[in-house]
C-alpha cells in the first residue's frame, strides 16, 4: 500500500497517509491516496482544484477521518479526534488564508488556544512575549508582538501563521497556497523561510498552482488527479511538462493563448485618474478586442484602480469615460454603461454561496428577463443553463448552492453572471489566483472569445506570463503611477520586472528574474 | 436548498398537523369550523407581522421595534376613534399605514443612512416608541365604550365567510410571495443578506433595499397595531409587548436564518400557525397560559437547533471559508 518502496527516502516517514479513500456522499473524494513526509523534506502537492488536494490535508490534520487506509504519525496508525490532537502530534497547516484574530494582538495570536498560564492559572504575558519575539525572530519577522494583528499585510500575517506553528514545536507543516496573495519579493522571503525550517528538520507539505515554486523549493512530489494519486517522486527527475500532463490528463501545449482580435476604437479612456492614496496620475486607453494587461507587484494599486473605474470606491480626480460618457460613479451605473467588473476577493466580493448556480448566475439581468412586473423563472432557468453549458460549469443541478462547486467553477460562476449583460468592457482582476490549470486555461479561452466579439478587457495579474501570454499592451504600475505602457511586440519579461519594482536597480531585478526562472 | 428547504418545510407542515390533531383528540371541540375560524384571526397579526420579520431577518437585519410601533400606531387611531367615534373605518387605517410609515423610515434612514447595525437602532426606537405611547396617551387606557363601533367591529366582520383580519393576513401573504419569490427588488433582499459585498458588485442598491424593508415593516406595524387594539377593543401603553419575540421566533421555526438570505415565505407561515396552535393548545392541555413566554422560547431554541443541524453547506461554509475581514490582498 505505502510508496516507500518506491521512495528513496533516507529517514523514515514522520506523517503518512497510507492507503487512504474518503467518499463524501456520492462522491470520491479520494481514492487509494499513499503520502510520505519526511524529515528534512519539502514535499510538494499538485492536482487540480477538487483533484483532494484539501480532503488530504484535512485527514493529515484530523479533520477528517478516512474511510479507509489509516494516517500514520512516525509510523504508528493514529485515529486524530480533533484538529487539536493533530498539533499536539506537531502537526499544524497554514491555509491561504490565515484562520487569526484581528483584533487581538500578534503574541496574543500565536498562543490562542493554548495560553501560557503561570500557578493558579493566570495568564504569563510575560512568558508569552518573550517566546513570541523569539519565534517572529527566527522568522526574520521583526514586528511588534503587541500590536494588534489587523494593521499588518498579508504576507506578514502569513509569517504569524508560521510562527504559530512554530510555537507549537510543529515538526510537520503544511503550506496550502501560502504564496497565492504574496509579492514576489514576500514569497522570496517566505521560500528562504521554507528552506531554513527544511533544513532544521521539518516536513513541510507544499501545495501550490505555480509550478515555478514548486520546483524552486521542493524536493519531492505527488500528483492528485480525481482522488486519485497519478504520479509522485523527486523533482530533480521530472519536467514541467510532465507534472502539467499529469494533473489534467492531457497535455496543455497552449496554456495562454492569445486571441487574434481586430482592435478597434477607443472605448474607455482614463485621464489622469487619482483617489489620493492608491493611485495617481493614471492615463491609458483601452481599445474595442484589445486585452489590456496591468502588471505590477501587490501594493501597486491596480485592484483600487479597477474598483474605481467600476464605481466601487470613485476617483477623487481625472475623468474615466466610456464611449463618451463618465463612468466610476457607482456600480450599478456601470453595469447600465456595459462595464463589469470580476473582483479579486471571489470568495467576499463574488459569490452568492448560500444562493443557486441559477440565482447567482441571472441575479444581475433579472429586470431584463422579468415578464412586465414579474420574474420570469422559466427565462431564468434557460438562460442560466445556457450559461452553464457555455462554460462548462461543472455541476449536478442548476439549484445546487454556489458553496458546493470548486473554486475554478465558482469562478466561473461569478465571471458568466455578466455574459448575459452584454458587456462592453470587462475588468479582471486576478481572475486566475487560486483556480487550478484546467479552470486557468478556460478564463483564457473566455477571454479570447470576448475579444473575438470586441468586448474590451482589463486584466489584472500579477503572474507575468499570464499577462505576456494574453495582453496585447501591458500597463506596468509602481506605487499607484503608470510607469510604461508596453505593446506586445517589445514584451521583455526583465524589462516588465525591472519597471514593476520601480526604482529598484537593474541589477537587482535581473536577480529577480533568475529566481523565477529557477 | 430547495430540495432542503422543501423536505423542512414538508417536516414542519406534518408536525402542524399532528399537533392540530393531537389537541383535537383531546378536545374535539378544537376541530369544529368555529375553531379553525377563530385560528385563523388569532394567527392573522402574528403572520403579518412574521412576514414583515422575515424581510429584515433576510437582508441580516432584525426589527425589534414591530412591538413598540404597533402599540404607538394603535393608541393613535384609538385616541382619534374616542375623539370623532363616528369616523369612517378607512381613516383608522389610513392614520395607522401612516403612522407605521413614519415610525419604519425612521428606523429605516438610521440603519440605510447612517449605516448603524438594526439591532441597536431598533432596540432604540422600540424604547422611544413605546415611550411615545405613554405621552401620546397620558399612560391612561383607551377602553372599549370610548371606540367608535365601527372602528372595534371592523376586524371581526365578514367578507366572503371569512373575517377582515383573515383577509387581510392572506392578503398580505399573497403580495409577500410575490414581493420575495417574483420581484427582482425580493429576490435582491436574498443577495444582500447572503454576502452583502458580493451584491454590491453586482450594482444592488443596499441603503435602497434596507430603507424598503424597514418601511414596509413600520407600514405593517401601523396596520396590525390598529387591528390589534381593534380586535381587543382596548389601546393601552402595554399593547403587544414583547411581540417583536413571537414575530422572531415564528421566521426561526419557519426556518428562516439568522444570519440572512435564507426563509421563505411558506416556512414563515408555517411557523406562525405552529406557534398559534401552540399557544391555543396550552389551556386545553391543562398548562397555564403564563407558560406561553417559557414555552415559546423553547420553540425558538429547538428551531435554531434543527436549523443549524439542517444547513450542511452553510456550516462548511463557516468553518472553511472564514468570512473574510480584510484578509484579501490590496493589489
Amino acid at each position: 500500500m505505502s510508496v516507500e518502496s518506491s521512495a528513496p527516502v533516507s529517514s523514515p516517514p514522520v506523517l503518512s497517509l497510507v492507503g487512504v479513500d474518503k467518499r463524501f456522499g456520492g462522491v470520491q473524494a479520494l481514492a487509494g491516496v499513499s503520502l510520505d513526509l519526511v524529515a528534512g523534506q519539502v514535499h510538494a502537492l499538485l492536482g487540480e482544484n477538487g483533484a483532494g488536494k484539501s480532503t488530504a490535508v484535512k485527514l493529515l490534520t484530523g479533520v477528517y477521518a478516512p474511510d479507509a487506509g489509516c494516517v500514520r504519525v512516525r509510523g504508528t496508525a493514529l485515529q486524530f479526534q480533533s484538529t487539536q490532537a493533530a498539533w499536539q502530534h506537531g502537526i499544524a497547516a497554514v491555509y491561504q488564508d490565515p484562520a487569526l484574530f484581528d483584533q487581538l494582538s500578534v503574541a496574543e495570536n500565536l498562543f490562542a488556544g493554548h495560553l501560557a498560564t503561570r500557578r493558579g492559572g493566570w495568564l504569563d504575558w510575560k512568558a508569552m512575549r518573550q517566546r513570541a519575539r523569539a519565534s517572529l525572530q527566527s522568522l526574520q519577522a521583526d514586528f511588534d508582538v503587541q500590536a494588534p494583528l489587523g494593521g499588518l499585510s498579508l504576507a506578514q500575517k502569513h509569517l504569524v501563521a508560521i510562527a504559530r506553528a512554530l510555537t507549537h514545536d510543529a515538526r510537520v507543516l503544511i503550506l496550502d497556497e501560502p504564496t497565492a496573495a504574496l509579492s514576489r519579493r514576500e514569497i522570496d522571503h517566505l521560500y528562504g523561510i521554507v528552506r531554513r525550517l527544511a533544513q532544521a528538520g521539518t516536513a513541510i507539505l507544499f501545495i501550490s498552482h505555480k509550478l515555478d515554486e514548486v520546483f524552486a523549493i521542493a524536493h519531492r512530489y505527488t500528483v492528485l488527479r480525481d482522488g486519485r494519486q497519478v504520479a509522485e517522486g523527486a523533482i530533480g527527475e521530472v519536467k514541467e511538462a510532465d507534472l502539467v500532463r499529469a494533473m489534467v490528463g492531457r497535455s496543455l501545449t497552449q496554456i495562454f493563448p492569445k486571441a487574434a482580435a481586430e482592435i478597434g476604437d477607443p472605448v474607455l479612456q482614463a485621464r489622469e485618474l487619482g483617489n489620493g492614496t492608491a493611485f495617481e496620475g493614471v492615463s491609458f486607453t483601452l481599445h474595442r478586442g484589445e486585452v489590456l494587461g496591468f502588471y505590477g507587484l501587490v501594493g501597486a494599486g491596480r485592484t483600487e484602480l479597477v474598483e474605481a473605474l467600476f464605481g466601487l470606491a470613485p476617483p477623487t480626480h481625472g475623468v474615466a469615460t466610456l464611449e463618451g460618457q463618465p463612468i466610476g460613479r457607482s456600480p450599478r451605473a456601470s453595469i447600465e454603461h456595459g462595464l463589469v467588473l470580476v473582483p479579486e476577493d471571489r470568495q467576499k466580493n463574488g459569490v452568492f454561496g448560500a444562493l443557486s448556480i441559477r440565482e447567482n448566475l441571472v441575479l444581475p439581468s433579472l429586470r431584463r428577463l422579468a415578464r412586465g412586473p414579474l420574474l420570469d423563472r422559466h427565462a431564468e432557468g434557460t438562460l442560466a443553463q445556457q450559461l452553464v453549458d457555455r462554460l462548462a460549469i461543472k455541476h449536478t443541478d442548476l439549484e445546487q448552492p454556489v458553496n458546493e462547486l470548486s473554486g475554478g467553477n465558482q469562478q466561473k460562476v461569478v465571471i458568466g453572471k455578466w455574459l448575459a449583460t452584454d458587456p462592453k468592457v470587462i475588468l479582471l482582476d486576478e481572475p486566475t489566483q487560486g483556480v487550478d490549470v484546467g479552470a486557468k486555461a478556460a478564463v483564457h479561452a473566455f477571454i479570447a472569445a470576448l475579444v473575438a466579439r470586441g468586448v474590451a478587457v482589463i486584466l489584472v495579474s500579477s503572474e507575468l506570463p499570464e499577462v505576456m501570454g494574453v495582453a496585447d499592451r501591458i500597463v506596468v504600475m509602481h506605487e499607484g503611477r503608470v510607469v510604461r505602457i508596453v505593446p506586445r511586440a517589445e514584451f521583455a519579461a526583465s524589462a516588465l520586472v525591472a519597471a514593476a519594482l520601480g526604482s529598484v536597480s537593474a541589477r537587482e531585478s535581473t536577480d529577480v528574474e533568475a529566481a523565477r526562472a529557477s | 436548498m430547495s430540495k432542503l428547504l422543501g423536505h423542512r418545510e414538508a417536516a414542519l407542515a406534518a408536525l402542524v398537523v399532528a399537533l392540530f390533531a393531537a389537541i383535537g383528540w383531546r378536545a374535539p371541540v378544537f376541530w369544529s369550523a368555529a375553531n379553525l375560524d377563530t385560528l385563523l384571526n388569532d394567527s392573522a397579526i402574528l403572520t403579518i407581522m412574521a412576514l414583515a420579520q422575515m424581510c429584515a431577518l433576510l437582508t441580516r437585519g432584525v426589527d425589534l421595534s414591530v412591538g413598540a410601533s404597533m402599540a404607538l400606531a394603535g393608541m393613535l387611531t384609538a385616541l382619534l376613534s374616542r375623539a370623532q367615534p363616528e369616523l369612517p373605518v378607512v381613516w383608522s387605517i389610513l392614520l395607522a399605514l401612516g403612522s407605521g410609515l413614519v415610525l419604519g423610515t425612521l428606523n429605516g434612514v438610521c440603519i440605510a443612512w447612517l449605516s448603524l447595525p438594526p439591532i441597536v437602532v431598533t432596540l432604540g426606537t422600540m424604547s422611544i416608541y413605546r415611550g411615545l405611547v405613554f405621552v401620546v396617551s397620558g399612560g391612561a387606557w383607551v377602553n372599549a365604550h370610548e371606540l367608535g363601533p365601527r372602528f372595534v367591529a371592523f376586524p371581526l366582520e365578514r367578507f366572503l365567510g371569512l373575517t377582515h383580519l383573515g383577509w387581510i393576513a392572506l392578503g398580505v401573504a399573497a403580495l409577500g410571495y410575490l414581493f420575495l419569490h417574483h420581484r427582482s427588488a425580493g429576490r435582491e433582499l436574498y443577495a444582500l443578506g447572503g454576502n452583502p459585498a458580493a451584491a454590491r458588485h453586482v450594482g444592488i442598491n443596499g441603503p435602497r433595499r434596507e430603507l424598503l424593508v424597514y418601511v414596509l415593516s413600520g407600514a405593517c406595524s401601523g396596520l396590525c397595531g390598529y387591528l390589534w387594539v381593534a380586535r381587543y377593543a382596548v389601546a393601552y401603553t402595554e399593547t403587544a409587548l414583547g411581540f417583536e419575540m413571537q414575530t422572531i421566533a415564528a421566521c426561526v421555526i419557519g426556518g428562516v436564518s439568522i444570519r440572512g438570505g435564507r426563509g421563505n415565505v411558506s416556512g414563515c407561515l408555517l411557523g406562525a400557525a405552529f406557534l398559534v396552535l401552540l399557544f391555543n393548545a396550552l389551556p386545553i392541555i391543562d398548562v397555564s397560559p403564563f407558560w406561553q413566554p417559557a414555552i415559546s422560547g423553547a420553540a425558538i431554541l429547538a428551531a435554531v437547533v434543527l436549523n443549524s443541524r439542517s444547513e450542511p453547506e452553510r456550516r462548511r461554509a463557516r468553518s472553511w471559508k472564514p468570512a473574510g475581514n480584510a484578509l484579501g490582498a490590496r493589489t
